[in-house]
């Protein structure tokens, strides 16, 4: 660890735990508390990572989280942030996008042809011939991309979890710490929120010369943490701020929601870049990266330095190179009478040659670009342009660039906050904030400590007052600073090498002019043009120069530019993380457990498993079915309908909902009696059927399907709230159990089992009782679905299982057994029912469907009258009817949605399909044209191999025509 | 190496003009006013210089060409429509975009990659085999196809999803599916435009449309006004505040639609995947980029936030197709807005207002529209008569209820 120094006050890393990596190949050590990057540049590695387009070399630069040239993969994963992410003992890294090596990089050959390859150079070639262009595509697709995936690694889950606070504090810095302590002492609930390993913001790094800031580093640090009402969490990131202080943190290990009350953001500002000649060689780097370097990491950034200065920062950082060992070179200061504070005077009097209204010109490599051997100095004109003819080359191996900042801008812009630009610190300041926010120190221009605490003390205070914890309105006292910390121009030109702008992308100076040039003038369509600010670092390092050099281009102010939009995430966060553990929770009916028992083959419906049907030994599927489906034909079957949606509608508006809900008329019916009924969406369309049941005047029961339930029920609260009606809504589909006994000794099996007079006489077809079965509470209802005598027995759904098995046992003379839901699909489809949704599409309308017998006459209203009056008056397009095979087809059947063919045209479709019935052919419903719906018409369906398939027309239902049996 | 490239390199000064004017003045009047600098107002204009000779036309933008869904969507093109009218609507778009590189000379990235539409269910494997008959009854290219050729041609995938999921059972199969640079589009249209004589005016926004005696006579601008006897309206998500500005009805609702996009890597992916059960699209940009989508947000907004439940979910349908992609990291998220109509097809041509053309209802399926948009617009602005393709979405359907069912091939649940 050459470059490490002797332990500085306050330093991150913990000597007392030596961590070895490696590195390229290459074995190094490092300390526990470094970042990757940290480590690698104690040991003299500055070259970290290659760059996107033109595989240049390159370094640290921010050390802050923003560098995407110091990105690496391990083999396992990769985009590791080496600039942010802790240093672990054992990691073995390679740099994300080289061609064999981080030093012999093979594609660093590209950079020779870069004339060839100006800004957008890609939307104007590869094109013609148009054959080659997939060739060309595979090209483009390997060079770009950064890391690989990993298509091994395995499913990986998080927890998440919530949190509230009355005052969230963004950044742990001055301000963030003054206001966690101001709003927590007022008794409001405070979490702050720091992205580093520890707190302490910038007084951790850039005030390590003035004894009286750490002293009062210290005690703030100590005092929050005694606060009890202020929560903290260090290595923790707010990755988006999404509508009502809705926040999501996001540490190593997973995301928490954050409900805040207020939020006080002092997240700080970002140094900015200068743009010169081949300003990302390694070795090159911001000053507050240097700084970090020292303070954090105990490592010395370079030997001799050479510092580019426009704001008293950079004198700070030459000052602290001074005290770690580091020979300032020179200093070029952009402003033409330096630095006025007296920190000038001390940097002066330490010997540092100063040389005002000068820039760096270029930054001058080392044989094999993985450093630098020099910078040239030049003076600047009044026009700011730089006169490189009189430049001088200083001998140095770091340059650090102090000119500027650009407010930590991007959460503050999801959260509401405007910026606008502030010509007295030459660069955004928010003027205009959503209620609720509050923001506090360098991100509103305050550069000064002091006020940095104070402003922080204020805006905890004032946002605590927000929530209510705090009785005193507090008016923040502190203004924006009066000078000017950022250049407003900190780019030069240069003749012959390349000046980058945004390091992301490999986008120089030149490229933005270029796009300017083809009419990408504005800053958005420079950014979609250029890729400006689309890379990993999301533009915090290139949109602030970006914008300074289109207003440039353009003559226009910077806020005449514009800005482009920020959105979350503040840096890029896992897919894993936003997953969470993925909860999918299915249901099960009480009757599940028998189920499994009894060899169910279960199926997805909707969040429901329900049996399809049961195994049996030695036999196949589809003989199971016919078997299942035959027993309720000639004896006793029973199915579990528990996952049918079950409504109570209760009130003396409840029959007023129901006639306009549905398209039926329920006001006459009779107490004990249901009857089918068909909703529609307002265009017309079939969406939804089940039963109403009158139990009492005011008392309705009502089945609905399966899959639709959860939105119907939604839209009759909707519609009951929208018509003010006096009516109770309550959704019973997982309180109830229920299952449906049918087949011809139903009536006898289930006579045991309760008091219910089950007699013709007294509980005919379509009736409806309350009373007891198997001992329980119960709703039967005599129904007909699949064509036979049936009842619909509807319990608690504690006593289901129950139930079930006594009607189990009663049934034991009759052979009971259960069906699945394919028998009931095939028993149904014999008796020409429908199903809404399977045989119904999203244009259905009831005429088309043979359910005109579901719609009211003379009703004043129903969802959807309106559209049926229209297509009362049409034509109909198409209509559903039975078609049939011959008994003892033995061609090729159609599969459900099979096209019907006529004269080469598409006239209709097969909507459901039973290949094998119980009445020994093949049958099944199709959709056709309404000249073809006469039973007996022949029809021809195209099968998958393109052969037809030929069938005709029948009469619905296939089954019972006369209704004789469920009439039983 | 491509002759262009070697030019680039040795000219002195960089000699790329401009890819669109920018003028300074609006005139006081053009032949037709396009409304909207999207990828179909783009494309209207330049079909109606090249094809129609029409070149006294302005197109105004109230932003930068582009900045509606034309550059906010996930951009994938395809034709595996459900309906007839639809299909071959969509095919004849396709035909174009194959073909738009070259007759625009701007390289858009069309990328034909397979196009597979995951089915969870049986349900959903008939809406597919539905589509798939209706395509190849058309002469387009689809097919269902089971489990085992999908983990062929997408070995990644997790056929179980986890256990989180309903498992797949099928798909649909589009071969021709093709993603594309969609902000390349508006800009190869916008030179187009530009080169037959259009005006190209951003930052231009209508305030009012004058109606005298149920037609057109201008539109009022922040301006100025401008005198016109044609206004084309392809605004898609502000539909609904131009049209108030007409008088016209129609029966769209707006939502807003999200997507994300993670950091870039090496090419895996190279189908289109989307999964209607599971509410999720997912492609790899030539960037190498994974730009995935979601369903609609769920309530009418015209508003383009994020929200964070969103990408939570749409995180964990990823994951549930693609189990390894935990540690990948979502780079950014945003949103759209879809004008929505009832039968989840367009709206377009001629309106009631005589010389109001409307292009409109473009929901989620849009950016896959606009060349056959702005080609069919252009004709019928030309004509005077609605293009033989656009016939069956004019809004008169929706009083006389001749919908165009498309819902079934929406690419995923609304």
């Amino acid at each position: 660890m050459k470059q490490r120094l002797a332990a500085q006050p306050g330093e991150w890393i913990d000597r007392t735990q030596e961590l070895e990596f490696r590195f390229e190949g290459e074995t190094y050590k490092g300390y526990a508390g470094d970042v990757i990057a940290s480590a690698l540049w104690a040991n003299g590695v500055q070259m970290t990572g290659r760059s996107f387009k033109y595989h240049r070399p390159r370094g640290i630069y921010s050390l802050a989280g923003h560098d995407a040239n110091a990105m690496f993969s391990d083999g396992t994963h990769t985009h590791l942030r080496g600039d942010s992410l802790p240093l672990v003992a054992g990691m073995d890294l390679r740099a994300v996008n080289t061609f064999g090596g981080l030093k012999g990089d093979k594609l660093n050959w590209v950079e020779l042809f870069s004339r060839f390859m100006p800004v957008g150079f890609y939307y104007k070639v590869f094109h013609r011939p148009a054959w080659l262009f997939p060739f060309h595509e595979k090209q483009i697709r390997k060079i770009a991309g950064l890391g690989e995936i990993n298509p091994a690694l395995p499913s990986t889950t998080s927890p998440k979890d919530y949190a509230w606070c009355d005052v969230l504090v963004v950044g742990g810095g001055a301000a963030g710490l003054e206001a966690a302590l101001a709003a927590g002492r007022t008794g409001a609930r405070v979490l702050l929120i720091e992205q580093q390993a520890r707190l302490g913001g910038s007084l951790a790094w850039q005030h390590g010369r003035d004894e009286e800031a750490q002293r009062a580093y210290g005690t703030l640090v100590e005092a929050v943490l005694a606060l009890e009402a202020v929560e903290v969490r260090c290595a923790t990131m707010v990755g988006g701020h999404y509508a009502d202080h809705w926040v999501a943190l996001f540490d190593a290990d997973r995301m928490s929601k954050v409900r805040a009350g207020a939020v006080v953001y002092a997240p700080g500002a970002i140094e900015q870049p200068a743009v010169f000649g081949h300003n990302d060689l390694p070795g090159v780097m911001l000053g507050s990266a240097a700084q970090r370097l020292v303070r954090l990491y105990a490592t010395k950034p370079c030997e001799r330095m050479v510092l580019l200065a426009a704001n008293s920062q950079a004198y700070g950082v030459a000052l602290d190179m001074l005290e770690a060992g580091v020979e300032v070179a020179a200093i070029a200061d952009l402003r033409p009478d330096g630095e006025p504070s007296v920190l000038g005077e001390e940097v002066a009097a330490a010997g540092v040659p100063i040389h005002c209204g000068h820039a760096v010109y270029e930054a001058v490599a080392k044989g094999d670009k993985s450093g630098l051997r020099g910078a040239v100095v030049a003076p600047l004109r009044d026009d700011g342009e730089i006169e490189s003819s009189r430049g001088q080359l200083i001998a140095c191996d770091g340059i650090a660039v102090s000119v500027g900042w650009m407010p930590n801008a991007a959460l503050l812009s999801q959260a509401g906050v405007k910026f606008a630009y502030e010509q007295t610190l030459q660069q955004l300041a928010p003027v205009s904030k959503p209620d609720g926010i509050f923001v506090a120190g360098r991100a509103r221009g305050t550069y000064d400590l002091d006020a940095q605490r104070i402003d922080g003390r204020d805006q905890g205070a004032a946002a605590a007052y927000y929530t209510g914890r705090e009785d005193k309105q507090i008016s923040p006292r502190v203004e924006s600073c009066k000078t000017a910390h950022s250049h407003p121009y900190p780019i030069f030109a240069h003749s012959g090498k390349k000046n980058f702008v945004d390091f992301d992308e490999d986008l120089h100076l030149t490229d933005f002019v270029n796009a300017h040039q083809e009419g990408y003038d504005s800053v958005e369509l420079l950014k979609r043009y250029s890729t400006v600010g689309m890379g990993p670092s999301q533009g915090k390092l290139a949109n602030m120069n970006a914008m300074r050099i289109l207003a440039k281009l353009n003559g226009d102010t910077i806020d005449e530019t514009g800005s482009t939009t920020s959105r979350p995430f503040y840096q890029p966060v896992p897919l894993g993380h936003l997953a969470g553990r993925r909860f999918h929770p299915m249901r099960q009916t009480p009757m599940h457990a028998w189920h499994a028992a009894h060899d169910a083959e279960f199926y997805h419906a909707g969040d429901w498993y329900r049996p399809e049907y049961y195994r049996r030994a030695n036999t196949h599927r589809d003989e199971c079915i016919f078997q299942e489906a035959q027993q309720v034909r000639t004896g006793l079957g029973v199915i579990d309908v528990g996952t049918l949606g079950k409504l109570l509608i209760n009130g003396p508006d409840a029959v007023e909902l129901l006639e306009r809900l549905y398209t039926g008329r329920f006001k006459k019916r009779a107490v004990g009696r249901y009857r089918y009924a068909v909703a529609l969406d307002e265009s017309g369309v079939v969406i939804e059927d089940g039963v109403i049941a009158r139990l009492a005047e005011d008392r309705f029961y009502v089945t609905a399907t399966s899959s639709g339930v959860g939105a119907f029920y939604r839209e009759m609260l909707r519609w009951a709230a929208i018509w003010g009606l006096d009516v109770t809504l309550s959704n019973a589909t997982g309180q109830l159990a229920a299952l449906n006994l049918a087949g011809p000794h139903s009536r006898e099996a289930l006579t045991a089992l309760t008091d219910i007079d089950l007699s013709p006489e007294a509980f005919p077809y379509l009736g409806v009782r309350e009373g007891e079965v198997a001992g329980v509470r119960a709703l039967v209802m005599r129904v007909g679905f699949v064509g036979e005598l049936g009842y619909e027995v509807h319990v608690p759904a504690w006593q289901g299982a129950h139930v079930w098995q006594s009607i189990f046992a009663a049934g034991e003379p009759w052979g009971v057994r259960a069906f699945g839901v394919e028998a009931q699909r095939l028993l149904r489809l014999e008796k020409g029912h429908l199903i809404v949704g399977h045989d119904t599409d999203a244009l259905t309308h009831p005429y088309e469907a043979g359910l005109a017998g579901a719609i009211g006459k003379n009703k004043p209203f129903f969802v959807g009258q309106r559209s049926l009056q229209i297509y009362r008056k049409r034509e109909t397009k198409r209509v559903l009817v039975g078609v049939r095979w011959p008994d003892g087809f033995k061609g090729g059947l159609p599969e459900e949605c099979h096209l019907i063919i006529k004269d080469g045209r598409m006239v209709g479709r097969i909507t459901s399909i039973a290949p094998v019935s119980t009445l020994g052919y093949a049958l099944g419903m199709a959709f056709v044209e309404p000249d073809m719906a006469e039973p007996g018409t022949r029809i021809e369906v195209r099968l998958d191999d393109g052969a037809m398939s030929v069938a005709e027309v029948a009469a619905l239902p296939f089954y019972d025509r006369d209704d004789e049996r469920q009439g039983l | 190496m491509p002759f262009r490239l070697l030019k680039f390199g040795l000219e002195k000064e960089y000699s790329e003009p401009r890819m669109f004017r920018s003028p300074a003045e609006l005139r006081d009047s053009y032949d037709v006013v396009i409304i909207g600098g999207g990828a179909h107002g783009l494309a209207a204009a330049h079909y109606l210089a090249a094809e129609h000779g029409i070149h006294d036309v302005a197109v105004l933008e109230q932003r930068y060409i582009g900045h509606g869904g034309t550059g906010r969507n996930t951009a994938i093109i395809r034709s595996n429509y459900l309906t007839e009218e639809g299909a071959r609507f969509y095919q004849f778009s396709v035909d174009l975009y194959r073909d738009l590189a070259r007759s625009l000379d701007f390289n858009l990235f069309y990328s034909e990659r397979g196009h597979f539409t995951l089915a969870h269910t049986p349900a959903s494997l008939r809406t597919q085999r539905w589509r798939a008959e209706v395509n190849k009854h058309l002469g387009i290219d689809s097919e269902v196809v089971g489990p085992e050729f999908i983990k062929k041609k997408i070995p990644e995938i997790d056929l179980n999803c986890g256990g989180h999921q309903p498992p797949i059972v099928g798909a649909l199969f589009h071969p021709p599916g093709a993603i594309a640079r969609h902000d390349a589009v508006a800009w190869a249209y916008a030179r187009g435009a530009d080169q037959g004589g259009a005006e190209i005016h951003q930052r231009t926004t209508v305030s009012d449309i004058e109606v005298v005696d149920g037609r057109v006579a201008g539109v009022h601008t922040d301006r100025g006004f401008i005198k016109t006897r044609k206004v084309i309206s392809a605004v898609a998500g502000w539909t609904t505040s131009i049209q108030r500005m007409v008088g016209l009805r129609t029966p769209l609702v707006v939502h807003p639609l999200q997507a994300m996009v993670t950091e870039p890597f090496k090419p895996w992916l190279d189908a289109i995947v989307v999964s209607a059960s599971l509410h999720t699209y997912v492609s790899q940009s030539s960037r190498g980029e994974l730009v995935t989508g979601a369903s609609l947000d769920p309530y009418e907004l015209i508003s383009m936030r994020s929200t964070l439940d969103f990408a939570e979910g749409l995180a964990g349908h990823m994951l549930d197709l693609f189990p390894f992609l935990g540690d990948v990291k979502v780079l950014r998220q945003w949103a759209g807005l879809c004008d929505m109509t009832p039968d989840f097809s367009p709206i377009m041509g001629t309106t009631p207002i005589e010389g109001f053309y409307i292009d409109a209802g473009w929901g989620t399926w849009g950016f896959k529209a606009s060349p056959v948009c702005g080609y069919t617009m252009a004709h019928t602005v030309a004509t005077g008569e609605d293009h033989p393709l656009i016939r069956a979405f004019n809004v008169s359907r929706f009083g006389a209820f001749d919908l165009v069912g498309e819902k079934g091939a929406a690419s995923v649940g609304h």
